[in-house]
């Protein structure tokens, strides 16, 4: 990969004429934007990932309401045949596949694999946002009451111990052990992998929402917000939530990129997403066995993925440096 | 101090004995028995299906079901359900398959990890810096088995290295020396495989510890009394760089057991990763709780280990 690296963004900002000229106009969101910007890689990899949203609509497209790639099409003759090849002419008419090419090649059953990773992406993308969308929704529900209403007590117990020690508990299970127990047992089924993959990735996220929340309680606006008298809810998630969200997001991104390697994994050792839906982590896990005679089968996938969680990893850790403000000289 | 560690240890044998109330409650309310693990076998009637259920005690009620099994693994009773032999021996036995992959893992991860962190770190910004900064990303985005796949392709080719299993077929007669050198070499791909993640992930970690305590003002007091270099690095910045990892120390305990499946399963490494792997596919429900507590086990006590590590390297924590 030939991405330019940039200097690390805090080197950048001592410039602090551009900063004082910019002034307190700034949105929290205007102030973070400037800063990721100017991180080169984190950019690349937020157009890289605006690319791969593009690839999973079109595909969602293409493979399901407009059929124009079929990704469940056999063409036995056209087996194993390798990127850029053209079909072979044993086949009807019906079957050949758009523009008379493969572009990534064919599988074992001479499926259009560039159809298997169109349809993929979108089941690929769609188990990392649910699963890490589930985690955040647990994650935020447990670490907001522990942080806000900690001190009251149940059973001689304070909310707060008791939601920490059930964190903790939770913490205590080898996370991929339970996630393979758990779906292995479980039917097979994509939404059970989303959900286990969300159970089982929530306590980070709890942990810096608690911490957060307990030093937002402290802050002047939230006092002030009780002052005024305005309802607990409105307290919670008008003012508090949105101020605690920057490390959930940063965890968020980087938990995406987990959630796919998880789902790769879990096809890797046969518990994967079952066959109707094909995402990259399957399409990878069977390549495997075809690793010297369709290389294609093997790499395209695991490239793809590698891609993938790379950009989201990036923008991750691009996130994590705009929001800090240890690195973020403040406009005030 | 004492006390400290006699309420810890309490508190931590009450959190296990939860855990595994928990673990045990999940896997026998989630759907899927052992008797059904062969549905369509022809030989299984419904007489023998009631027959292995009243045997492994599967139709008692839950909390019932949780005593046998504690007071079986406390005895030492306790029975695998595929075949019948003694849980706690054979994962004695694969433990000590595991144990060598883990320690050279650890070794490999923690040797590696440390000088490129921090040369990174000291070399902020430079070419080096970038290049490691992006292999490690790359390192920790890449499906585990795709690239230990591509690596065995080359390897396997240009250096021979045996990828599979414990020990050549056919040495189990050979003397002492040979054995060991031969189980050596089957070492190498797996523990440099699973060290890779682990080097990047780590040598991270190091660089940011080192980049914070570079800025620190004891380290530019110790530039300015005219300390070399190498003094100011190693002996005053990473030795306070170094405190957060005592804790991570305590934390890579249970990865002997959860944290190899892939790896085991590749290479054929017949430890507790790949014990737990079969025990799932089976259905051996005292296998899957014996693994899983001692999993949690050795997570509290990781945490326990890095808590007391901690207020002996640094001696502004005190353990009330």
């Amino acid at each position: 990969m030939s991405i330019p690296v940039s200097p690390r963004p805090e080197s950048l900002l001592g410039a602090s004429a551009e900063v004082e000229a910019l002034g307190l106009a700034e949105t929290p969101f205007q102030q973070v934007w400037r800063t990721f910007r100017k991180d080169r890689l984190a950019m690349a990899s937020l157009f890289v990932l605006a690319a791969l949203f593009a690839f999973a609509l079109v595909g969602k497209l293409l493979t399901e309401w407009w059929v124009v790639f079929d990704p469940a099409t056999v063409r036995l003759p056209d087996k194993l045949l390798p990127p850029l090849s053209a079909p072979s002419s044993h086949l009807s008419k019906a079957l050949l596949p758009p523009f008379h090419l493969y572009p990534l090649g064919t599988d074992e059953l001479g499926r259009n694999v560039l159809a298997r990773m169109l349809q993929g992406a979108f089941v690929s993308l769609s188990v990392g946002l649910v699963a890490v969308s589930i985690s955040m929704a647990i994650g935020i529900f447990v670490g907001g009451l522990a942080g806000f209403y900690g001190q009251r007590r149940v059973l001689f117990v304070s909310i707060d111990t008791w939601l920490m020690r059930f964190t903790d508990v939770v913490l205590c299970f080898p996370t991929f052990f339970l996630i393979l127990t758990v779906v292995a047992l479980l039917p097979p089924s994509i939404y059970n992998i989303m959900i286990v993959i969300g159970i089982t990735s929530w306590m980070g996220t709890a942990r810096f929402v608690r911490a957060e929340f307990l030093a937002l309680r402290e802050q002047d606006f939230v006092i002030a917000a009780k002052a005024l008298g305005f309802s607990e809810s409105r307290i919670i998630f008008r003012h508090m939530v949105p101020n605690a969200m920057a490390p959930v997001l940063v965890s968020a991104t980087i938990d995406v990129a987990r959630a796919i390697l998880t789902e790769s994994a879990l096809s890797f050792l046969g518990f994967g997403v079952r066959p109707p839906f094909a995402t990259w982590g399957n399409i990878l896990a069977d390549g495997r066995t075809y690793i010297f005679d369709a290389p294609w089968l093997f790499v395209i996938p695991g490239s793809a993925i590698l891609v993938v969680v790379l950009a989201f990893n990036l923008v991750g850790e691009g996130l994590r440096d705009a929001m800090n403000p240890k690195l973020r000289k403040r406009a005030s | 101090m004492w006390r400290y560690l006699a309420r810890t240890i309490a508190q931590r044998l009450l959190l296990l004995i939860v855990i595994s109330m928990v673990s045990h409650a999940v896997i026998h309310l989630a759907p899927g028995e052992p008797s059904q693990v062969d549905p369509m076998n022809p030989m299984m009637k419904a007489a023998d299906i009631a027959r292995i259920r009243q045997s492994f005690h599967l139709d008692d009620p839950l909390y019932l079901q949780y005593v046998h099994w504690l007071r079986d693994l406390l005895t030492g009773e306790l029975k695998s359900f595929r075949d019948g032999s003694p849980v706690v021996p054979r994962i004695w036995g694969r433990f000590l398959n595991s144990l060598p992959l883990f320690l050279c893992t650890t070794l490999i991860v923690w040797t590696a990890s440390f000088p490129t962190g921090i040369q990174a770190a000291l070399r902020r910004g430079s070419v080096y810096d970038r290049s490691t900064t992006l292999i490690a990303y790359t390192l920790i985005s890449i499906p585990g088995f795709f690239l230990a796949y591509l690596l065995i392709l080359g390897v396997v080719r240009i250096f021979h290295l045996p990828v599979i299993g414990l020990h050549t077929f056919g040495t189990e007669h050979a003397n002492g020396l040979r054995r060991a050198m031969d189980r050596l070499w089957h070492l190498v791909i797996p523990s440099v495989m699973a060290a890779l993640t682990g080097i990047a992930v780590l040598s991270r970690y190091v660089r940011s510890q080192m980049l914070e305590v570079l800025e620190q003002d004891y380290v530019r007091t110790a530039r300015a009394k005219g300390l070399s270099e190498e003094r100011v690095v190693y002996g005053h910045a990473l030795r306070n760089a170094l405190l957060p990892f005592v804790t991570l120390f305590g934390f890579l305990l249970p990865g002997l057991i959860s944290g190899s499946v892939i790896f085991e399963q590749i290479f054929a490494w017949p430890g507790l990763g790949l014990l737990g792997y079969e025990a799932i596919l089976s259905r051996d429900f005292p296998m899957i709780l014996t693994l899983n507590f001692m999993a949690a086990a050795l997570t509290l006590f990781g945490i326990l280990v890095s808590d007391i590590l901690y207020a002996l390297v640094d001696p502004r924590i005190r353990l009330e």
